[in-house]
């Protein structure tokens, strides 16, 4: 019964990522991974981590995902020639697709699930909240590298204002 | 005979799914009728007098312009991308609908001895699924004006995204201040906690930012340039015709709802009344219907903006001020504390 709306949303984000690599017209591509990211949101909250699902909807599909489609709106390349520019890359993406797919299965059948279970268990989450968890995880244990990873967003700003912006 | 739990959550939360649908569309169909007065009286006309008048006040009106609305042309632009030029209005509806699920309308209070509370969810990120459905909004937007295959429709659409994407930043960050005063994302919370005093006291200046990028985001006047007849004929609507035509439309007003009572639950009170006086639902609606009303005199009273203002406003002045809003909360909250 608990189990019915994780094999619904799973379904459901297998066939949309199938349809972003399938459909021929991109925007249709484009709707499709919005259709993955909100059925991972749903997993997410299975899951018990609320705060994630709706960071995955807010980030991905509001903002990251429009700005594809605002770029396909904007050069709308399905009336450009659709090529394959590099001309190995059929037998590229093959090889690596194969690589990844048996990297996958020897990762999957290796894994071995740790026996006990970490230190957030959906009652402790519970109790004190998936966004407080976040937070003080955070703000304690990664400060590093979340200071890190906030200073290399800042250069990557920085850096597409410089590339962007016109000599004048 | 007795039910399984999960079953009476699932009656219960479609039952008050449906009455709440209900009640918006209602209060959709009437703020049409009201717009109409409240606009006719700025610019000094009489409104609509004629479809079944009671007193001057035409009743039936919007029982007519729905009957017109259905029957008209459903009309389809020749190269028009068929799927996504029909799902459109439906995504704006969907989306303008779903903010509704998390905001406390009424107390809790019990009905024939069974506890019921006025909400459909209360999720300890409810502030954060307001900010993530309200980010989907622009969907609808988008893809109706690219589906039409207009090039007024597809300015609209490209116009509406950078604006949308543009004001989300300063509507989220105008709330942030609320949140740290509060020290809880469930909005039943925050509402809990302005039973003595209304957070529009302490954040004067992120209610000024949430209200104007609120409006930015339904984009009404002064921000309407989605939708500037003026230049774009109608934007991303242009083509759409009949029923599809009346989605769009009644995710306008749907917006208006959600953006207004988003307002009265985070910086009025919600259902509180001023000095604890009577909380009930009542006040939301009166709330609600201010926050309604001065977007409806916003409209007859100011001029659109320019596209390049409106971008300079949006990342030049209301984001700042946004982050000073955050800033200065937080000094406070420190001096405060200590």
């Amino acid at each position: 019964m608990e189990q019915i709306p994780f094999y619904l949303l799973a379904v459901l984000a297998v066939i949309a990522a199938l349809g972003v690599v399938v459909m021929r017209n991109p925007v249709y591509s484009a709707l499709a991974l919005a259709v993955v990211f909100i059925a991972l949101a749903g997993l997410y909250v299975l899951l018990s981590a609320p705060f994630l699902a709706a960071a995955q909807v807010m980030i991905y599909a509001g903002a990251i995902l429009i700005l594809f489609v605002f770029v396909i709106m904007l050069l709308s390349p399905e009336r450009e020639q659709v090529k394959d520019v590099l001309k190995w890359q059929r037998l590229l993406a093959t090889i690596f697709g194969v690589a990844f797919v048996l990297q996958l299965a020897l990762v999957l059948t290796l894994a071995v699930l740790p026996p006990e279970r970490g230190p957030f268990t959906p009652e402790r989450l519970a109790q004190i909240g998936s966004t407080q968890a976040v937070g003080a995880s955070l703000f304690t244990d990664f400060l590093l590298p979340f200071e890190i990873v906030s200073l290399l967003l800042l250069v990557a700003m920085v850096g597409v204002i410089v590339l962007a912006k016109k000599r004048v | 005979m007795t039910l399984d739990p999960l079953v009476i959550t699932l009656i219960e939360a479609a039952v008050k799914t449906i009455v709440i649908i209900v009640a918006l569309l209602t209060a959709f169909a009437y703020l049409t009728l009201v717009e109409r007065y409240v606009i006719a009286r700025i610019q000094s006309r009489i409104g609509p007098n004629r479809v079944g008048a009671i007193g001057g006040i035409a009743i039936l009106q919007p029982i007519a312009d729905a009957i017109k609305m259905i029957f008209k042309e459903d009309f389809w632009p020749a190269q028009a991308d068929k799927i996504i030029y029909t799902i459109a209005p439906g995504i704006a509806v969907v989306t303008a609908l779903l903010a509704w699920a998390v905001i406390p309308l009424h107390p809790p209070m019990e009905i024939f001895g069974y506890p019921i509370n006025f909400y459909i969810a209360d999720v300890n990120i409810g502030l954060l699924y307001l900010l993530a459905v309200g980010s989907l909004g622009v969907y609808g937007i988008v893809l109706g004006g690219w589906g039409s295959n207009n090039k007024y429709s597809l300015l609209g659409a490209l116009r509406s995204t950078a604006q949308m994407i543009s004001y989300e930043v300063s509507l989220g960050l105008s709330l942030v201040g609320v949140l740290m005063i509060s020290g809880s994302l469930s909005l039943v919370t925050i509402v809990e906690k302005q039973a003595q005093v209304w957070f529009v006291f302490l954040q004067p200046l992120g209610f000024i930012i949430y209200f104007i990028a609120a409006v930015a985001e339904v984009n009404r006047l002064p921000f309407d340039l989605p939708e500037a007849e003026t230049e774009l004929v109608a934007g991303y609507q242009t083509e759409y015709s009949s029923l599809k035509f009346a989605l769009f439309y009644m995710a306008e007003y749907i917006n208006m709802l959600t953006v207004s009572a988003i307002a009265a639950t985070m910086f009025l009170g919600g259902y509180q009344g001023p000095f604890g006086i009577l909380p009930g639902v009542h006040w939301l609606i009166i709330k609600i219907l201010f926050f309604i009303f001065v977007m409806m005199w916003m409209r007859g009273t100011l001029p659109r903006f320019r596209y390049d203002q409106l971008m300079r406003f949006g990342w030049q002045v209301l984001l700042p001020l946004a982050l000073a809003n955050i800033f200065i909360t937080a000094l406070v909250m420190l001096l405060v504390g200590s």
